[in-house]
C-alpha cells in the first residue's frame, strides 16, 4: 500500500459532545482512523468509548462535533454508507432461535455485495456449528458469530466494541487472527478495549481515553516511551518504605504508593534494583515481594490518570 | 436438521424474503407460542362446547319448608308432590333454618313455605329465582284445581345457530386474531429490542419498513392453519357451520389479523422489557375478552356504555364474524364494523410508525 493512501483518512470527527442528562459521556473528543489501520480505543469502562464509537457507527447522535466516515456524513446517504461498514456491538445478542446459518444468511441478505456466508463461517471456525441454535453457543462461539456477521457484508471499514470482553484466551487469539486477515485484505478498523495486551498487539495506533477526553494517543511503542521508563518495579516490604527512601533513587522516574505496594516506573532496572535493595537494607525493612515487568499501556494509564484501566 | 434445504436465489438474496422466514422460524420453535395460538383456542371451544351442549335445561332447585303447626308438615309434602310435577323444578324438603340459609348461599332459588297463605321468598334480582316463582305458583295452584281459560300449545325449538357453541366459535376465532397479532408482534419485537438486535439490525443496511413489514408477514403465515383448525374443528365437532360466504369470512380475517398486527405495533412500539409489553397487552387485551362478547353477548353490558364496547376493535370482529357464520351477512351488511377493525388497525399503525424506538 503506497504511502499517500496509507495517509487518507477512513474515519475524522471533531469536537463530539454526547450528554445522557446531567452526565457527559463525550466532552470535546477529536479523532482520525486512516484508512488500512487498526485503530483502538482503550480506556477505562464508561470512559465514553462505547458512545464515540455509535456515535461514528450512526446508531447515536451527538450533541455537537462532526463526523465523516469513508469521505461522507451520516446526512447523505446512510444506506450506501452502511452499506460499506461492518458492526460488532458491545455483548450483541442475536436471536436464540435462529441457527448460526440461518443468522447469517439473513445478514448477508441486507448488503447488495458481500461474501459467502459458508465461508465466512469457516474463516470463524464455526461450519460445525452452522446447524446450531445461537442461543446453544458458547461465549466465545457467540462473539465470532456476531464478528461474523459484520464480515459478511465483505466491509471497508469494521468497527468492533469490546470484541473480546469475557472470552477464553483461544476464542480471542482467534478473534485476533480475524482482525489481522481482515487487514491484510486492506480493511479498516476501530475497536474499542479495555484491554491493554489487545491494544498492543493489534492496533496501530492507539487513543487513551478518559472521561470523555483522548488524553494520549499514538502507536503502543510510541505511548509507551512517553514513559520514559521501559521498566516497571512492584515492591512491597515489612514496614513500609518511606516516600523519601524510595524517591530520589537511581533511574526511578516516577513512584506509586498501590495499596501496601510501591509501583516505580525505571528507566534501566540494572541502576534502578541494586539502588533500590541498597534502600531496603538502609531502612532496615524486609523484603515481601519484588518483581519487574516491561511497561505497558496499563503502566502509561496509571501514570496518566492514577488509576488502574480495570478496577478489580 | 443436518440437511439444509436450500433456499431458491430469490428468497435468500431478498431482506423483506430473509426477515419474515426468520420471523416464522422463530414462531415455530416456540412451543409456548404454539400452543397458545393453535392448541389453546381449540381446547376452550372443546371444554366449553361440553360444557354447554344441547341436553334438557336445568331444573331449577326450589326449597320447600313446613309452616309450624301440625297441619304444616302434611302441607309441605303436598307442595312437594305438586311442584315434582314441574319439568322446570327440583324441589326438596328442608328445615326452616336451613332453608333460609340454601337460599340465602343461592343453593335454593326459591324458598317455599307452604302454610294457609302459600309465602314464597326468593331475590327479584335473581332471574332464576323470577322463573322459580312463576313455575312453582303455577304448578302449586294447577295442583290445587286451576285450569287454563284459553287452551294452550307449546313447540320446543332447537335451531342450529343458535346454540351456545354458534356463539362461541367466532368469539374464540375473533379473540385468537386478536391474541395472536398482539402477542407475535409484541413479544418479537421487544424481546429484539431488549437485546439490542433492533440496535445491531439498523446497523446493517436494512430498510427499517423491511423488517416491520416482515413482522406482519411472519404473523399472517400462521393465520391460514390458526383459523382454518378452529373453524373446522367447530364443525366437525359440534356442527358449527359457515353460512355466509368463505371468502368474506376470509377476508375478515386478514383485516382483522393485520389490523391487530398494528395494535401489536404499537404496544411494542417503546418498551424495553418483555413484562412492560405483557403488562401493555394485557392493559389493551383483557377488557375485550371481557367486554367485545367472547364468551357471552356484549349486549347484557348497560345501554349507556354500549357505544363504547361498539367501538372496540374485537366487538367490532366478532360482530363481523357472527354476521358472516351464523347469519348469513354480506359484506354490505358487515363492511361498518370491518371498517372499525381496519380503522384501528391503521391508526396503531400510524401512531407506532411516529413513536418506535429502535434502540
Amino acid at each position: 500500500m503506497s504511502a499517500d493512501r496509507q495517509s487518507e483518512v477512513a474515519v475524522r470527527c471533531r469536537g463530539l459532545v454526547k450528554r445522557y442528562g446531567d452526565v457527559v459521556a463525550v466532552e470535546g473528543l477529536d479523532l482520525e482512523v486512516r484508512r488500512g489501520e487498526c485503530f483502538g480505543l482503550l480506556g477505562p469502562n464508561g470512559a465514553g468509548k462505547t458512545t464515540t464509537l455509535e456515535i461514528l457507527e450512526g446508531l447515536t447522535e451527538p450533541d455537537a462535533g462532526e463526523v465523516e466516515v469513508l469521505g461522507t456524513t451520516w446526512s447523505e446517504d446512510p444506506y450506501a454508507l452502511r452499506e460499506r461498514l461492518g458492526i460488532s456491538l458491545q455483548e450483541t445478542q442475536l436471536s436464540d432461535k435462529l441457527t448460526v446459518s440461518e443468522t447469517l444468511r439473513l445478514f448477508r441478505s441486507f448488503y447488495r455485495n458481500g461474501r459467502d456466508p459458508e465461508d465466512v463461517l469457516a474463516r470463524m471456525s464455526l461450519e460445525e456449528k452452522g446447524d446450531a441454535r445461537a442461543g446453544k453457543l458458547s461465549g466465545g462461539q457467540k462473539q465470532r458469530l456476531a464478528v461474523a456477521c459484520a464480515l459478511v457484508g465483505d466491509p471497508e471499514l469494521l468497527f468492533l466494541d469490546e470484541p473480546t470482553t469475557g472470552l477464553d484466551p483461544q476464542s480471542r487469539l482467534m478473534l485476533w487472527e480475524q482482525v489481522q486477515e481482515f487487514r491484510a485484505g486492506g480493511g479498516t478498523v476501530a475497536l474499542t478495549t479495555h484491554y491493554m495486551d489487545e491494544a498492543e498487539r493489534l492496533c496501530d495506533r492507539v487513543a487513551i481515553v478518559d472521561h470523555g477526553h483522548v488524553i494520549a494517543l499514538g502507536t503502543p511503542d510510541e505511548l509507551i516511551a512517553s514513559l520514559h521508563a521501559a521498566n516497571v518495579v512492584e515492591l512491597t516490604t515489612e514496614p513500609e518504605l518511606p516516600e523519601a527512601a524510595v524517591g530520589g533513587l537511581a533511574s526511578v522516574v516516577e513512584a506509586r504508593r498501590r495499596g501496601a505496594a510501591w509501583s516505580l516506573a525505571v528507566g534501566s532496572l540494572a541502576l534502578a534494583v541494586p539502588a533500590l535493595l541498597a534502600a531496603v537494607d538502609r531502612a532496615g525493612a524486609r523484603l515481601v515481594h519484588l518483581s519487574t515487568h516491561q511497561a505497558t499501556l496499563e503502566d502509561l494509564f496509571v501514570s496518566l490518570t492514577g488509576r488502574a484501566l480495570r478496577e478489580e | 436438521m443436518s440437511q439444509t434445504v436450500s433456499t431458491p436465489p430469490a428468497l435468500e438474496t431478498s431482506p423483506l424474503a430473509q426477515l419474515t422466514i426468520c420471523k416464522a422460524r422463530e414462531f415455530f420453535r416456540e412451543p409456548e407460542a404454539l400452543f397458545w395460538v393453535f392448541i389453546f383456542p381449540l381446547v376452550l371451544a372443546m371444554a366449553l362446547g361440553l360444557a354447554f351442549r344441547d341436553k334438557a335445561p336445568d331444573r331449577i332447585p326450589v326449597g320447600v319448608v313446613a309452616a309450624p303447626g301440625p297441619a304444616g308438615v302434611a302441607r309441605a309434602a303436598q307442595a312437594l308432590a305438586a311442584l315434582r310435577q314441574s319439568p322446570y323444578l327440583r324441589p326438596r324438603l328442608l328445615p326452616e333454618a336451613e332453608g333460609r340459609e340454601a337460599l340465602r348461599t343461592g343453593k335454593v332459588s326459591l324458598l317455599v313455605e307452604a302454610g294457609g297463605p302459600l309465602l314464597f321468598r326468593f331475590d327479584l334480582t335473581r332471574p332464576d329465582s323470577r322463573i322459580a316463582h312463576l313455575e312453582a305458583n303455577e304448578a302449586l295452584q294447577r295442583a290445587a284445581g286451576r285450569r287454563d281459560v284459553v287452551p294452550v300449545k307449546v313447540e320446543h325449538v332447537t335451531e342450529k345457530g343458535s346454540r351456545y357453541i354458534d356463539f362461541l366459535i367466532p368469539g374464540l376465532l375473533g379473540m385468537n386474531l386478536m391474541g395472536t397479532g398482539i402477542w407475535s408482534l409484541a413479544f418479537s419485537i421487544t424481546t429484539a429490542r431488549n437485546r439490542r438486535v433492533l440496535k445491531r439490525l439498523i446497523a446493517t443496511p436494512m430498510r427499517r419498513s423491511h423488517y416491520l413489514l416482515s413482522q406482519i408477514l411472519g404473523r399472517l403465515i400462521f393465520l391460514v392453519p390458526e383459523t382454518v383448525i378452529l373453524v373446522v374443528f367447530g364443525w366437525l365437532a359440534f356442527g358449527v357451520g359457515v353460512r355466509g360466504s368463505l371468502l368474506l369470512l376470509a377476508a375478515a380475517c386478514l383485516v382483522a389479523a393485520m389490523a391487530f398486527c398494528g395494535i401489536g405495533l404499537l404496544v411494542a412500539s417503546r418498551v424495553n422489557t418483555i413484562e412492560g409489553a405483557s403488562g401493555l397487552a394485557n392493559l389493551v387485551m383483557v377488557p375485550m375478552w371481557l367486554l367485545s362478547g367472547v364468551f357471552f353477548s356484549s349486549e347484557r353490558f348497560p345501554a349507556t356504555v354500549q357505544p363504547l364496547i361498539n367501538a372496540l376493535p374485537l366487538t367490532a370482529l366478532n360482530q363481523v364474524l357472527r354476521g358472516v357464520m351464523t347469519e348469513a351477512r354480506t359484506l354490505a351488511q358487515v363492511a361498518p364494523q370491518l371498517g372499525i377493525v381496519a380503522a384501528w388497525g391503521l391508526a396503531s399503525f400510524a401512531v407506532a410508525l411516529k413513536i418506535f424506538r429502535w434502540k
